[in-house]
């Protein structure tokens, strides 16, 4: 029997997500254009008897999810660009407490106050790091409201697995437009234990606690190493992309989320002009699909690679560092909120098809 | 052979790394006391700060979470709202609540937030080698106002206590100090109304303690309690600013009506 599908805005799927993962508290402050995930949840969220709270600033909201986190619980909270930068002290200290959390960036054109139109300016940030200290977050690119559902669901088992954060990057235009969306059963919701949750002492002999001070170097390097082989561990079990058309690709873009939907339409183009175009689509960020990206490079078919941003370049680094060298890596960005346009797209393919100039 | 005096469960055996003279001891001491007699040990939730206490964590033998510098109601307000049958209480100092925490500590007051602040205030950044505080008295000496804080240049100190008690949220405010048995033992009176309060439901409870700093102060221990006593409490007197004549261990009236 076919799912039932509803009509429903990217933001509002997220929140709807995470109520059906389980999810039970969600702290948020208001910013554009992320906002109606908080609307849903200011609603929804009380009905059914969870913790709603408007906080004073972003500052104060990632600091009650580390507290929700550090206490067992599964916990949201959403934000775009601006706001996300406020949260990255607390995003630092969930990582070094080895904390579960799931944070979305709804993200806008920057830097500083920049615009409230969609873009990818914040890759970066999110899969360098953004706060201080060696820490790695998963982050997952969701390129449709379908897949806003599925990888929200998803990112709550990730962070209860691994006991990190998992960041969803979206950007306006993934957050603002309405697909249609079935609700697949997500059912039994994957329940973890949390014994080192301060949930108060109880039966327990000794008191928990949730730090991420190690004053002793030696200490301290240990856990960084221990921190390390989790994040070795994450990228051999969780790299996903999206791949299509390599077998007999001459050019393969690399693009995420709202790029990705544009590019897919130039490949048809393409074809109809007897170029043969492919596509990897990291559906994780971090952990980047960096072997998908090698092993095609060492194609005979692939020339090379066209990779597209609402940036001035930023995932292309890792395209290119996986790329290594073995063939040519294009650029086409677009800034300030703007997207490319499929012709954009397909007049650099045509260049690159005609001998290219970097 | 009587026990009159012996070490409280709701400490761990880990000797203090505080200073000689300083009174985090005392106010560990009591809190943790406070705790076990009230029955408290097994469901409260601390929360620890930035500055000398960060390690606060190791002392207290209940959960304890470790929070970033000023941010400790915002995590106490996420730990509270996930476990509201829990006791939870933030310890910071003056730097971390009346500073780099002020929008913290205001708006936890403001939404009500079911949690106890205990608030240690001795007029100087201890941790970081005695930098001046929102706290500082005026004309205070510390390393950051060597020629002692200037009104016209460092502004002035905060009365935090005041400050909170004019907010509907916080319904118990309450300033002490434990300079002495008898002033000890009214701290302690005031932390078992804080957690009454929190236990009522009502709201938000905090509790200022003034407290010394030997170190950074350049005093010996005993001349630092009057110091105290004689600079400070004229800048941030004692007593009840809030819930004063409120008991909380009883339901009010209205509520009996209701039920």
């Amino acid at each position: 029997m076919a799912q039932k599908r509803v009509l429903m805005k990217g933001n509002e799927v997220i929140a709807e997500a995470a109520l059906r993962a389980g999810c039970r508290n969600y702290f948020g402050y208001p910013i554009t254009p992320q906002t109606e995930v908080m609307h849903y949840m200011a609603k929804k969220m009380v009905q059914i008897g969870g913790n709603f709270v408007q906080a004073e600033s972003e500052v104060s909201a990632i600091n009650m999810v580390y507290g929700a986190a550090a206490a067992g619980a599964r916990v949201l909270t959403s934000s775009s660009s601006p706001g996300i930068s406020l949260k990255q002290e607390g995003i630092s200290y969930i990582a070094g407490a080895e904390l579960p959390a799931v944070v979305v960036n709804i993200v806008r054109a920057g830097p500083g106050l920049g615009g409230i139109q969609p873009a990818q300016g914040d890759y970066f940030q999110a899969t360098k790091g953004g706060g201080h200290g060696d820490y790695r977050n998963i982050v997952i690119a969701p390129a449709s409201v379908q897949e806003l559902y599925e990888l929200t669901v998803e990112a709550f088992n990730l962070a209860d697995k691994y006991r990190m954060l998992v960041m969803i990057l979206g950007d306006g235009t993934l957050g603002q437009m309405m697909e249609p969306v079935a609700f697949r059963d997500v059912e039994p919701i994957e329940v973890y234990d949390k014994p080192w949750a301060c949930t108060g002492r109880g039966d327990r002999k000794e008191h928990n606690t949730i730090t991420s001070i190690y004053i002793d170097p030696d200490t301290l390097e240990v856990k960084n190493r221990e921190l390390q082989d989790k994040y070795a561990l994450v990228t051999a079990n969780e790299v996903r992309y999206e791949a299509f058309g390599l077998e007999d690709a001459e050019i393969v873009i690399t693009a995420f989320s709202t790029c990705s939907r544009i590019s897919k339409n130039v490949i048809r183009q393409a074809a109809e002009l007897g170029i043969k175009v492919g596509m990897i689509r990291p559906i994780t960020l971090w952990p980047f699909p960096s072997q998908i990206i090698s092993e095609t490079a060492a194609k005979s078919n692939v020339k090379a690679f066209l990779d597209v941003e609402l940036n001035a370049g930023q995932m292309v680094e890792d395209v290119r560092l996986a790329v290594n060298g073995q063939k040519p890596v294009y650029f086409h960005g677009r800034m300030g909120g703007n997207l490319p346009t499929q012709k954009e797209i397909l007049d650099k393919i045509i260049e690159i098809h005609n001998g290219g100039n970097n | 052979m009587a026990i009159v005096f012996q070490p409280t469960e709701g400490l761990t055996k880990k000797p203090l790394h505080y200073c000689p003279g300083c009174n985090h001891g005392i106010i560990h001491r009591i809190i943790a006391e406070t705790l076990v007699e009230m029955g408290l040990l097994d469901d409260a939730i601390g929360v620890a700060s930035v500055g000398c206490t960060y390690n606060s964590y190791e002392y207290f033998s209940c959960d304890f979470v470790q929070a970033a510098h000023g941010r400790a109601p915002a995590v106490a307000t996420g730990i509270k709202r996930t476990h509201k049958d829990k006791v939870v209480f933030t310890y910071q100092g003056d730097g971390d609540l009346a500073s780099i925490g002020t929008a913290e500590i205001i708006h936890a007051a403001a939404r009500g937030e079911k949690i106890c602040a205990f608030f240690v205030n001795n007029a100087v950044y201890g941790m970081t080698s005695g930098q001046m505080a929102p706290t500082t008295l005026l004309g205070q000496v510390t390393t950051t106002s060597p020629f002692g804080r200037d009104a016209s240049y460092q502004g002035y100190p905060i009365n935090v206590s005041e400050l909170i008690s004019n907010l509907t949220g916080a319904v118990y405010v309450e300033r002490v100090c434990v300079t002495d048995y008898k002033n000890i033992m009214n701290a302690k009176k005031a932390i078992r109304k804080a957690f009454e309060c929190q236990l009522s439901g009502k709201g938000f409870a905090f509790v200022e303690f003034l407290s010394t700093c030997p170190t950074n102060w350049g005093k010996e221990p005993v001349e630092a309690m009057d110091w105290l006593k004689e600079k400070m409490i004229p800048q941030y007197p004692l007593g009840c600013f809030k819930g004063a004549d409120v008991d909380f261990t009883k339901a009010d009236e209205n509520e009996e009506v209701k039920s």
